[in-house]
């Protein structure tokens, strides 16, 4: 057994046995055994087990609590109130307004930024990990301490950061995420600004696995700059950029951390997202927790979420791999 | 992945060669008008950076040390009556923030290491031995990456304090952050592409010199995994330090909370120089953190873009 050291020595045949691999011709236990039955299930083991206990399990029980009353106690089945309930509920379609809201505005600000930036970033030719490291990092702030502070910033006061740095330039104190109005663009500004970063440093990979030559022959060719960028950078990118924009959008349908620390869904519900209203259904709730509605309200989420994606897989299949 | 390595290998030739070929060739950089342009977009570019990106922490480092009073009347303002040190010793004894970061640390390391055993043996099972139902396990891991698992949370938190099996309730145990942690079916597929690439000549050579499964595990693919290791566990690490929800949901006793459970909980209650400066505290070891592996953050962050790709 001197495998460890070196493994790789060319040990010719005699070869005592054919690979146990193809050895499989009779299925008794036995057989199992002597083929390595037992190590691989040894090997498995923790995969299933956790597996089977946080995610399979638990995928199967959503569905059947979204069609159950619960209190951790009795159960009884109810067929589909619980939906008709979210459904009815006056608060699920502010909610669903809201989260469009969210990744609506989140596409508008925060899809161009990375794009632009990275495009620039990457004909840096001088000190390019100092431009890397300082966009990233925003995201490795831990996303409580990110909102928490940026809840100082958007003081309504005349005292609070942004309004001082406003008032330089003459602009009138706001009333940021205090108001209706300005509640969700104040949430997605943060948001953007926390997660920017990751999705700059993919498009730099992406921008250095386009080929030099393209370039050189649009330049033989007489295109400029911005034909370059038009004609060449971005049709190069066009898989790494469909996959982060609906990577984003699935993401922002499931913002919960900046509505749940900054506003708590308010003012007026102008910041109620899904995923708070499940978290209120399931826990927020002083009367009893509605595990039913929560289950049923997810399971719709998940529903919608995986047929965007098919669509937008449908939709943009020829434009990916042409 | 040839295309980061590519990058990395770029910026490590850096300026020094001539022949780096980009969307500006280096024949229109010797141009004015491209050298001043794009030479003034990319400092501006810069200084942008510096003001997001820096900005903030600086701001929060310069108000965790100075007194609340300044903060709330003047918040731009650098030191206008002195600094105030006594906002760091408060985080430390009044909010005790030691205690939590503590408790992040613990929370962090279970979650790694259960994430580690689970994808490493996994994939090792799923690539190396092959087993025939591995396709059915590939299929069943990869359907869970359609489910986000914030919408498991009401099944997993039912699940938690009333477990089938063992009646015991797991809420105020690490057990209930640390096990839901391991089923990241990301981890176990990009764990198992790294293994697939493996030179199987190698295994084939280790089987015949008597290596069963398990010393081909230790003493071969594992050594041969170190980055895809160091990747899987800089987003473990991180991805543990971020988390909220979870652990505001299965540990309520605030002894155990890690320090993003119980920041927001202090919030309204704490001295507000006190309380940014225990936000300094909490953001520092992340921080250190990326500066000291900030090669492989950068590298794993484009990797798992590629990945997804």
């Amino acid at each position: 057994m001197t495998a460890g050291a070196e493994p790789i020595q060319p040990a010719l045949p005699p070869r005592p046995q054919t690979p146990p691999a193809r050895a499989r011709i009779r299925r008794s236990p036995i057989s199992w055994i002597r083929d390595g039955g037992l190590s691989r299930l040894a090997f498995l083991l923790p995969l299933l087990l956790i597996f089977a206990a946080f995610s399979w399990y638990p995928i199967v029980r959503l569905v059947l609590i979204s069609f159950q009353h619960t209190n951790e106690i009795t159960t009884t089945w109810v067929g589909f109130q619980n939906f008709s309930e979210v459904l009815n509920d006056p608060l699920f379609p502010i909610a669903v307004k809201n989260t469009l809201e969210f990744a609506g505005l989140a596409l508008l600000f925060g899809y161009p930024i990375p794009l632009v930036a990275a495009v620039l970033m990457s004909e840096v030719r001088k000190r390019r990990g100092l431009y890397a490291a300082l966009a990233y990092l925003p995201v490795v702030i831990p996303p409580v301490v990110a909102v928490l502070l940026w809840k100082t910033f958007y003081d309504g006061g005349p005292g609070g950061v942004f309004n001082t740095i406003l008032g330089w330039v003459g602009i009138a104190p706001q009333s940021w995420i205090q108001s209706t109005s300005q509640a969700m663009p104040s949430l997605v500004l943060e948001s953007t600004w926390a997660n920017a970063g990751g999705t700059i440093i993919i498009y730099l990979a992406a921008l250095t696995s386009v080929s030099p030559e393209l370039y050189e022959a649009a330049s033989v060719d007489g295109a400029g700059l911005w034909k370059k960028i038009w004609h060449v950078t971005l049709p190069q990118m066009r898989t790494v950029l469909l996959v982060t924009m609906i990577l984003q959008i699935i993401g922002t349908a499931q913002v919960f951390l900046e509505p749940y620390l900054f506003t708590s869904g308010g003012p007026d519900n102008a910041t109620l997202t899904v995923l708070l209203l499940i978290y209120n259904y399931a826990f927020g709730n002083s009367l009893g927790a509605a595990y039913g509605q929560a289950a049923a309200l997810s399971l719709m989420l998940v529903g919608f979420l995986a047929a965007f994606s098919l669509i937008y897989l449908r939709a943009t299949r020829s434009w990916s791999d042409e | 992945m040839s295309a980061i390595q590519d990058w990395q290998g770029r910026r490590r030739r850096g300026a020094m060669t001539e022949s780096q070929q980009g969307l500006v060739q280096s024949a229109d950089w010797k141009r004015p008008s491209v050298r001043w342009g794009l030479g003034g977009t990319q400092t501006a570019l810069l200084v942008l950076l510096v003001i997001v990106g820096l900005g903030p922490i600086l701001w929060l480092a310069k108000a965790a040390v100075t007194p609340t009073q300044d903060t709330l009347s003047n918040p731009m303002a650098i030191f206008p009556h002195g600094a105030d040190w006594s906002n760091i010793s408060g985080a430390w004894n009044e909010v005790d923030i030691g205690l939590y970061i503590w408790n992040t640390v613990v929370i962090a390391f279970g979650s790694w290491l259960c994430q580690i055993v689970v994808a490493t043996t996994g994939a090792f099972a799923l690539s190396v031995l092959a087993p025939k139902w591995g396709r059915v396990i590939t299929a069943a891991l990869l359907t869970t990456l359609f489910v986000p698992s914030v919408v498991l949370l009401v099944p997993l938190y039912l699940e938690v304090v009333h477990p089938p099996v063992i009646h015991h309730s797991f809420i105020n145990s690490y057990w209930a952050v640390w096990l839901p942690a391991g089923a990241s079916a990301f981890n176990v597929i990009i764990m198992k592409r790294f293994f697939d690439n493996l030179p199987r000549e190698i295994f084939e050579a280790a089987r015949i010199d008597g290596a069963g499964p398990f010393r081909l595990f230790v003493s071969i693919v594992l050594p041969m995994s170190k980055p895809i290791l160091g990747v899987v566990s800089i987003f473990a690490v991180l991805a543990s330090w971020k988390d909220f929800l979870w652990p505001l949901l299965v540990l309520s006793d605030p002894s155990k909370q890690p320090v993003s459970v119980r920041l927001p909980t202090i919030a309204g209650q704490t001295d507000l120089g006190v309380f940014l400066a225990a936000m300094l505290i909490a953001c520092l070891v992340p921080i250190v953190g990326f500066l000291i592996f900030q090669r492989s953050f950068l590298r794993g962050t484009g990797l798992s873009g590629a990945l997804k790709g």
